[in-house]
């Protein structure tokens, strides 16, 4: 309950940000209950819109060139980005805490703690926030210029389906695509926090993941790695809806990649909080 | 009945389109307040109006793009209003739309964008549908760009693609929406002398919605003129010359 009132808070305030950046100077009263209207708007075009991906989804054919297209957008692309972060994130991970496992004298729990955190919430989290920055933002983008010039108007006219062609494809290969860039978070995490640790006290590869990994068990693996497909449905689902109802011109271009990547980003930290604790549930 | 360049008649085989009562608001604001308009088969009639007339809006609701409030909206005998996605998709096969930006596809090349349609909606093999593209092209006068993409090419260009892609499935009606606007007056003739071959060629019937009145005398068999959301005038372009309101007198003439 509180969860959903923290969300319920965040897009209101999101929505009452829309009104007051449209000029308007209205006494508060106002912008709130504006804000409500275009919330409560937001809600339902957003249930609207997952109908429609949803008959998308079910009906051929499933424009499997343009999944392909997407997948390499999405992957590949993301690649180095993600692999970047995730590296970075090792060897920040491995300053912190080597320093505070020294004082504690638990020095030789370093490579546990570093694979640990990486696999079951750094890596996750670090490559959901990266792919909504970069994938989040193009596809709220390209859509929503895609709208404002008609192109998606024009597809509908040739009888063509948007929603499968354009959204169905964007959100299949994020759910797709989020886990094996997780993998890669992951690896290149592992492998920063293993480089600065042996800068600050040589250890071989092997033995370091030896025993980072001496402990590790499936559930420890497998569900946080597999809970990014629902980070990936987040961004390819928000980012296709904030571009497919794009209105205004370039300035709504710009307001859609901007939204599309403040609320992916958002719903990704709160569904984290939900996932967490359902795994903790389910994986015991 | 034809009053300027086409010298072909429309076909006498029964109304394409019926407009009835068509209403359309957006919020407070009326943009079309009890439209009535019958096209006859192979007919092309010219829309014009003022700016935020609604003639575009008109256009989108004939295709499906937009819902009206009430009215009736009838195709080859088929209410627009009421069809569900997959019957409303087959009426959509049958009609061509050419925008007012041409809205082609940014990420595809020109021949990309013509091929679209015809990927999902023909039976024509992979040979034979390039072949199609490449007559679709040449009968714009495109097919020698075939490769470039469309930020690659002028407004007049992205036009005659535009009517390309339009035409792709054969279409027995088009909507062209300000299919000269922005273009200079020889390119506009050479898109005008386009919709003129179309009407002379395939029949088809045409609801064109423009501003330049030189293009409405030579591509009309009729006109209608918008004002205020409602059809103030009717008739052939000789007709509205004739016409004593001083709206009708003063849209015509270009005078403020």
């Amino acid at each position: 309950m509180t969860f959903y009132l923290i969300v319920l808070m965040i897009a209101m305030a999101f929505s009452g940000s829309t009104v007051i950046q449209s000029g308007r100077f209205a006494n508060p009263f106002v912008v709130v209950k504006d804000s409500m209207i275009a919330f409560f708007e937001w809600i339902g075009d957003l249930g609207i819109f997952c109908g429609r991906l949803v008959r998308a989804a079910s009906v051929p054919p499933h424009e499997g060139r343009e999944l392909l297209r997407q997948l390499e957008a999405v992957g590949p692309k993301s690649f180095v980005l993600v692999a970047l972060a995730g590296a970075a994130t090792g060897v920040v991970l491995s300053l912190q805490t080597s320093d505070s496992l020294t004082r504690l004298g638990a020095a030789s729990l370093l490579p546990s703690v570093i694979v640990f955190s990486l696999i079951k919430e750094t890596g996750p989290i670090i490559t959901g926030l990266i792919v909504s920055g970069r994938v989040g933002a193009g596809i709220g983008a390209e859509l929503g210029s895609m709208k404002v010039t008609e192109q998606i108007d024009a597809m509908e006219a040739s009888a063509i389906d948007p929603y499968k062609f354009l959204a169905w494809t964007r959100v299949l290969a994020c759910v797709l695509m989020l886990p094996l860039l997780t993998l890669a978070a992951d690896f290149f995490g592992i492998l920063g926090g293993w480089a600065t640790n042996t800068l600050m006290e040589p250890i071989s590869l092997r033995l370091f993941l030896e025993n980072g990994f001496k402990t590790v068990t499936f559930n420890d693996f497998f569900p946080p790695t597999f809970k990014t497909a629902i980070f990936g449905f987040i961004i390819g689902l928000v980012s296709s809806f904030q571009g497919m109802r794009t209105r205004g011109g370039t300035e709504g271009v710009g307001r859609s990649a901007t939204s599309s990547v403040v609320l992916c980003s958002l719903f990704i930290i709160l569904a984290d909080v939900l996932l967490v604790r359902l795994i903790q549930v389910l994986f015991p | 009945m034809n009053n300027g360049g086409g010298n072909n008649e429309p076909r006498n085989n029964g109304p394409a389109i019926v407009i009835q009562d068509l209403r359309k608001s957006f919020g407070r604001q009326k943009v079309l307040n009890g439209i009535g308009l019958t096209v006859a088969s192979g007919e092309t009639v010219v829309v014009l109006g003022r700016s935020g007339t609604g003639k575009s809006v008109l256009l989108k609701l004939l295709i499906g793009l937009q819902k009206p409030d009430s009215g009736s909206i009838r195709i080859q005998g088929l209410e627009m209003t009421t069809l569900q996605f997959k019957e409303l998709n087959q009426v959509r096969k049958k009609i061509g739309f050419l925008f007012q930006q041409a809205a082609l596809y940014d990420s595809l090349s020109v021949e990309e964008n013509v091929a679209f349609p015809l990927d999902r909606h023909s039976d024509l093999r992979c040979a034979e549908r390039k072949e199609r593209v490449r007559a679709l092209l040449a009968t714009v006068g495109m097919e020698q760009h075939g490769k470039k993409l469309p930020s690659q090419i002028s407004g007049g260009m992205k036009k005659r693609v535009g009517l390309a892609r339009a035409l792709a499935l054969d279409p027995e009606i088009m909507l062209f929406d300000e299919p000269t606007a922005g273009l200079d007056p020889i390119t506009a003739g050479e898109i005008n002398q386009l919709i003129l071959g179309l009407q002379e060629k395939r029949k088809i019937t045409s609801i064109v919605v423009t501003h330049d009145i030189r293009g409405a005398r030579t591509v009309s068999h009729r006109l209608v003129l918008l004002k205020e959301g409602r059809i103030v005038a009717e008739g052939s372009f000789e007709e509205l010359k004739k016409n004593q309101d001083l709206f009708v007198a003063q849209f015509l003439s270009g005078d403020s």
